[in-house]
């Protein structure tokens, strides 16, 4: 009984880790050993591939650069959100159904349909290859995202909050910044959680709407392939440090992560 | 049916428990007669849901013996126990209709399309669900909602006994008066055992014929509700049942003689008392403390109408003192003297009844 | 919850309205102006009225693409709701393993779509991939590069693995937010294991599940990053599906107009399919 409560979830997360260790593993060997054979460990254990990124300006500025844009986003996204979820989660106003709804749609929003469009709007504009650009563009899906997960989390929040605070003489800013918001704390951190992540694994706008300045790390993956040949155990290596910030984030909501998607109203 | 032993149970949810706190349930032996009305009171916490859980079966104690009659279930798997029990909030199948909830008991046990219905029509009758039948389970209020567990808990016939977990928690108060009379009546009606856990005394006091009163994992008193009334075994029973509780006075015996201060007091259990020396304490309940000319001199500090009746709060020193005084009675405002009624004026040793 | 009516409220959602709308409408309308013109690259544009969408839906390509959609949108849907529940319904409720357990299923979720490209494509290689050297050693004749029934097996087996976890993770939500009370119930009624499933655990895992549905269809619609790191949409056209098909006609041959024409479509479809969902949503919970 006791093993087999456990079978089911292991090989699940058994399937799951082979295709990762099968990255991490070859990014420790050369690229003569990758393309020369199959190994299950690396015959000639090198580090190399990790210190060509760690120097390398344009590998690691590719890091800082996906980092700065998706950390703008997720304070955008969810600064905006949080009025927005408060005013759905306690008022009734005129087109609040439909302007939810059409909220939503923009999750949907393909990112094909966008690219081009994007990339003529931004540049219009003179933010074309900046992280503003990366930043808003992605606020197109995870604003709504923020918006849905708060005003999930605000509605599990009683209305007699509000009352009690107001009674108590609190003007509506002292409440929302000093009462309200640390009541809702947790669905902030899933908020940001799933804002993050969206942003961190989209690519096709990010790529679309930066060339130098602002490249994603993954936009500067590509590369390995065109311009140098067929580099594998450095695209190994590059790819196995993005999984690194998820992980992080994570880690940090594990006792959310379920929760978030399940309080969110549709 | 049949009438249910408890047998040196004790239980803990730590898997190496040591010292008696880690115990959630210290021993336990008590016997419960065929067809009784059983209460369990005590405060949260005070394994009272614990015990339910292993008379139903979702426990398996540490230590000791369920008996059914002659059978030994301690390790039974709970449908195997043939009981039913009615939770703390309304567990209700939303998907079904009322008639499919009440149904569902027996169709799980193979019982006849024919037996059932008819079976169903007549819970639904005693539960005042007949209107509701065809409703989905799901649109029905909160009190609609314990109706159908509780029918669900009664549609089996000769169960051994059935448990309810403080099943009025979520019902409006004049709805819990209503329900908690419907509960006797059908009790009477089918003569099924029944266990009443509520940290409740108004519900355990009226439902009851007898009431366990529970403390730390432990039994502190099984009785009549006139017993738990009028003889306390522990202050905190004392001080438990009653409204308002009952007053403790430290004491001092000395030759069998009880004082409270300068003042001797006349006990009900002074014949057993010749071998005591020290510091006790002494129980009286308000209703058998009165004013009188001599006695225990207090100082009246507040008096609270409660409609039929006043109490009066006095104070002997810090202490508080209670009692109550009918209506109209006059309340003496300087020198007040307090007598109690012998028979009724325990002395308590460690917050046990010397006995 | 009932809430106050307070037209004031407008100037709350004003800044998310105000930041979506710039990146939602200015495109879209720019979509729509492209959909009804003709460019021969020279920035001169022409009034071609519906003729696009004409052209769109009735070329084989775009109908082909559609189908090859479906097909892969219904496949993952059918494999990753069964399974993902089946998942949820065997983890323990408790214990300590169970945050590390949850930690590890997210992780897939949080890494770049192309990377999860790349990592496939290298991890299915047949003669240096873990996946396709163990296929081809027990037998099977497996090269996803150039057979197409492979290189489909291969592109679903990734989404699975991409994304079952997060049907496990609603469903897991959905089954935790369960009171004992009611395992104990169905326990004394005598309920077996299908019938807990049946009447407790599904009616309860329902609103997620649908929310896991909902967005598990309007990923994958939207899905472009990954197959085309894995496949680039062959062998062929063989796993082209709609949005790689939509890039490969507005970048790769800029014929702004018919790719256009077909973005709303596509869009259309999805907002469509999404609205009936919305609605049958709103309308069960209403009850």
């Amino acid at each position: 009984m006791r093993v087999s409560k456990w079978l089911v979830p292991t090989l699940y997360i058994l399937f799951l880790m082979l295709p990762i260790y099968w990255l991490v593993s070859m990014s420790f060997k050369t690229t003569n050993e990758i393309l020369g054979g199959f190994s299950l460990f690396p015959q000639n254990f090198t580090t190399e591939n990790y210190v060509k990124i760690f120097t390398d300006p344009t590998w690691y500025w590719g890091y800082i650069n996906s980092l700065a844009y998706v950390s703008l986003n997720t304070i955008i996204s969810v600064a905006a959100a949080l009025p927005a979820a408060y005013a759905f989660s306690r008022y009734r106003f005129l087109g609040d159904k439909h302007l939810f709804f059409w909220l939503l749609t923009n999750r949907m929003a393909p990112a094909a349909v966008f690219a081009l469009p994007f990339l003529q709007l931004y540049s219009s504009i003179g933010l074309f290859d900046s992280y503003l650009a990366v930043a808003l563009a992605h606020t197109l899906f995870n604003v709504p995202l923020a918006v849905w997960i708060l005003e999930g989390f605000m509605s599990g929040v009683p209305k007699e909050l509000d009352e009690t605070a107001y009674v108590d003489g609190h003007s509506f800013f002292g409440f929302f910044f000093k009462i309200f918001l640390p009541t809702i704390a947790a669905g902030i951190g899933v908020a940001i959680f799933f804002c993050f992540m969206f942003s961190w694994v989209e690519l096709l706008l990010a790529k679309t709407l930066t060339s130098v300045e602002a490249k994603p790390i993954a936009a500067v993956m590509t590369r390995t392939s065109s311009t140098s040949g067929y580099e594998l155990g450095l695209l190994a290596a590059a790819g196995s440090l993005t999984i690194i910030p998820g992980a992080i984030v994570i880690w940090f909501v594990r006792n959310y992560i379920a929760k978030g998607f399940a309080l969110g109203r549709v | 049916m049949a009438k249910i032993t408890l047998n040196d149970l004790r239980h803990s949810y730590m898997p190496n428990p040591e010292k008696p706190a880690d115990y959630a349930l210290k021993r336990l032996d008590l016997e419960w007669k065929d067809g009784g009305a059983y209460a369990l009171l005590g405060p949260s916490g005070c394994g009272k849901t614990t015990l339910l859980n292993i008379i139903s079966g979702l426990l398996i104690p540490s230590h000791g013996q369920v008996l059914f009659g002659e059978q030994d279930v301690t390790r039974l798997p709970t449908d195997a126990r043939n009981i039913a029990q009615v939770f703390q909030f309304p567990v209700v199948y939303d998907t079904m209709t009322v008639y499919d909830n009440l149904a569902f008991p027996l169709r799980n046990r193979g019982v006849p399309e024919a037996q059932v219905d008819q079976r169903v029509r007549t819970i639904a009758e005693m539960t005042d669900l007949t209107g509701m039948l065809k409703q989905r389970a799901s649109g029905l209020t909160a009190d609609g909602k314990q109706k159908i567990s509780l029918g669900r808990g009664l549609v089996r016939e000769n169960v051994n006994a059935i448990m309810f977990d403080e099943p009025l928690t979520v019902i409006d108060p004049h709805l819990k008066w209503l329900l908690r009379s419907k509960l006797k009546e059908l009790h009477q009606k089918l003569g099924t055992t029944m266990i009443y856990v509520t940290h409740d005394q108004t519900e355990a006091l009226t439902f009851a014929d007898q009431v366990v009163v529970m403390k730390d994992g432990e039994v502190v008193q099984s009785g009549t509700p006139i017993e738990l009334f009028e003889k306390p075994q522990h202050t905190f029973v004392g001080h438990f049942i009653g409204s308002p509780g009952m007053n403790i006075m430290p004491c001092t015996v000395s030759g069998g003689k009880v004082r409270v201060g300068e003042s001797l007091i006349e006990v009900g259990n002074a014949r057993v008392l010749y071998n005591f020396e020290g510091t006790f304490e002494l129980g009286v309940r308000p209703e058998f403390t009165s004013f009188a000319a001599s006695g225990l001199p207090v100082k009246v500090a507040k008096v609270t109408d409660t409609g039929r009746n006043k109490i009066v709060d006095t104070r002997l020193g810090d202490l508080s003192i209670k009692l109550l005084v009918e209506n109209g009675a006059a309340i003496p405002s300087e020198g007040a003297h307090l007598a109690f009624d012998t028979a009724h004026s325990q002395v308590y040793d460690n917050g046990w009844l010397v006995d | 919850m009932n809430k106050t009516v307070n037209q004031k409220a407008w100037f709350f959602v004003l800044p998310v309205v105000i930041l979506v709308a710039f990146n939602a409408l200015i495109p879209l309308m720019t979509v729509v102006n492209y959909s009804m013109q003709e460019t021969f690259g020279d920035n001169t544009f022409f009034w071609s009225g519906v003729r696009w969408f004409e052209q769109i839906l009735q070329s084989d390509r775009f109908w082909a693409s559609l189908g090859r959609q479906l097909f892969f949108t219904f496949t993952i849907l059918f494999i990753e709701v069964p399974l993902g529940v089946a998942i949820a319904l065997t983890m323990p409720k408790k214990g300590p393993w169970v945050s590390v357990c949850l930690v590890l299923m997210a992780l897939p979720l949080l890494i770049p779509w192309n990377v999860v490209g790349a990592m496939w494509n290298i991890f299915a290689l047949p003669d240096i991939g873990l996946l396709g050297k163990l296929l081809n050693s027990i037998g099977f004749d497996y090269n996803y590069t150039r057979q197409t029934g492979d290189a489909w097996f291969t592109l679903i087996l990734m989404d699975v693995w991409h994304w079952t976890s997060l049907v496990v993770l609603l469903a897991y939500a959905g089954l935790v937010s369960i009171p004992d009370a009611y395992y104990q119930a169905a326990l004394i009624d005598g309920a077996s294991k299908w019938k807990i499933f049946r009447f407790i655990q599904l009616p309860k895992m329902k609103r997620v599940l649908t929310i896991a549905i909902l967005l598990r269809f309007m990923d994958s619609f939207n899905i472009y990053t990954e197959p085309v790191v894995l496949t680039g949409g062959g062998p062929g056209n063989s796993t082209t599906l709609l949005s790689i098909d939509l890039v490969k006609i507005a970048l790769g041959q800029f014929d702004l107009g018919p790719a256009a024409a077909m973005s709303l479509i596509y869009f259309l479809i999805i907002l469509l399919t999404s609205w009936i969902f919305y609605t049958l949503m709103m309308r069960n919970e209403e009850q």
